[in-house]
């Protein structure tokens, strides 16, 4: 599984203390194109930036996920059926509460983008719709102990599978899939957009409950 | 955990994802996510698809800068205090109903309806309604006649319809043509908790036992 790093990792970088913290994409890679591989390592390369800014409030680093998420929050939002001063309004507030939250992300569940995602649906039910969003009981690792770094590099591997199948999907399924997430599918029209290609990502979160259940007894 | 043998669909999941499920019904998947860590695990794969739909949203769009130096100014002015997570409340109920409820089992604002049934109804900003039934032991669900889809979640003890047994954490998705007694278990009385996407019809409801009985 590693060899896939060491491929692009330069030479002169040091050994990586643990996987997500190697230091060899510097710039991640967010062409269309990009195979799986090459954006497994834009994944891990968010997951140690937002540790650094869980650990460090290092501002570099909450400058980087900014570039690159926000305008896909503020996107997100005017499809979903902001106004261009509610959107962006919004997306600050949205980025905002990944730096006061970044101690609750949890890279073994989720990738950077699934928890953003999660954040600005949320805002836009709280906007845009003006109603109260129920929550499930949270479910985080505290303080310690962490998850671990093969479970968080094997989800956020599943998850760029995901995100590739998605890609692969035929236009008019991945149109309705946007529409439902985008917000403009009444529920029964959503189940329509069922049978998506989830892979075993399912599994995966599954046993990283499991995990989580098990060090919160 | 106890163990749950009756799941949400992956529409109910997809709409609790995409955030499009009606406050009522959004309350009763919380309650049961928190309960079956199975539906959780479907529901967060669900929320995977939102990361990779974000991924991807700015296509056919101008990329449009967000404001970095606005943010920064907003993270200064906030609260200072790190956003700490919720732990979740012990009790019968899970912290989401606590929250509605306003407190656990205890706390709930009973009515009696007939028939030993009693309900709670609780506020929600939508057309879709929710409410808490309490079923004494060995007495049968009243019937309530719903229009659309009907939710129920066990909370505490069990019902039985002619297929069926629901314990804690189960729950049942009834379409508006579904035909059934559910009967109590006896031992402990049920509680429950029910959605509905039609408006109620609450008022003067009488099960339909005792209309037979006083025949009207």
């Amino acid at each position: 599984m590693l060899s896939d790093q060491s491929v692009i990792e330069k030479p002169d970088a040091s050994p990586p203390p643990q996987i997500y913290y190697e230091r060899a994409a510097k710039k991640p890679v967010v062409s269309r194109k990009a195979n799986v591989s090459t954006k497994m390592n834009a994944n891990t390369r968010w997951v140690e930036l937002i540790y650094l800014v869980r650990d460090a409030e290092d501002q570099n680093a909450f400058e980087e996920l900014f570039r690159h998420f926000a305008p896909r929050v503020k996107a997100f939002l005017m499809k979903s059926g902001a106004d261009a001063s509610m959107a962006e309004e919004c997306a600050q507030d949205v980025m905002a509460t990944l730096w006061r939250k970044a101690h609750m992300f949890d890279p073994s569940r989720a990738s950077a983008a699934t928890w953003i995602f999660t954040i600005a649906r949320n805002r836009r039910i709280d906007v845009l719709r003006k109603e109260r969003r129920p929550e499930p009981d949270e479910l985080t690792w505290g303080p310690e102990p962490e998850p671990d770094a093969a479970e968080v590099m094997e989800l956020q591997q599943e998850n760029s599978r995901l995100v590739q199948a998605m890609l692969d999907l035929p236009e008019k399924q991945r149109d309705l899939v946007r529409a439902a997430y985008f917000g403009e599918l009444s529920h029964s029209e959503i189940a329509e957009a069922t049978g998506l290609p989830l892979g075993t990502i399912k599994s995966r979160i599954r046993l990283a409950l499991e995990r989580l259940r098990h060090t919160m007894k | 955990m106890t163990e749950i043998k009756h799941h949400l669909n992956d529409q109910l999941l997809i709409g609790y994802a995409t955030g499009s499920l009606p406050e009522a019904f959004g309350l009763v998947v919380a309650t049961h996510i928190s309960l079956c860590d199975e539906c959780r695990a479907r529901f967060e794969a669900f929320e995977a698809v939102g990361g990779s739909v974000l991924e991807h949203a700015t296509e056919g769009t101008n990329l449009s800068e967000v404001d970095f130096g606005a943010t920064l100014k907003r993270i200064a002015a906030g609260d200072q205090e790190k956003l700490a997570a919720k732990p979740a409340k012990p009790g019968v109920f899970p912290s989401a109903l606590q929250e509605y409820v306003g407190g656990d089992l205890s706390a709930v604002k009973w009515r009696p309806v007939g028939m030993g049934v009693r309900q709670a109804i609780l506020k929600t900003r939508d057309n879709a309604s929710v409410r808490l039934l309490h079923i004494p032991a060995g007495k049968a669900v009243p019937d309530h006649g719903h229009a659309g889809m009907e939710l129920t979640l066990v909370l505490q003890g069990a019902f039985r319809d002619d297929h069926d047994r629901f314990g804690r954490g189960d729950i049942e998705i009834a379409c508006e043509d579904l035909e059934h007694t559910p009967v109590a278990e006896d031992g402990m009385d049920c509680i429950c908790l029910s959605a509905t996407d039609a408006p109620l019809k609450f008022n003067g409801f009488l099960p339909r036992l005792a209309q037979r009985f006083l025949r009207i």
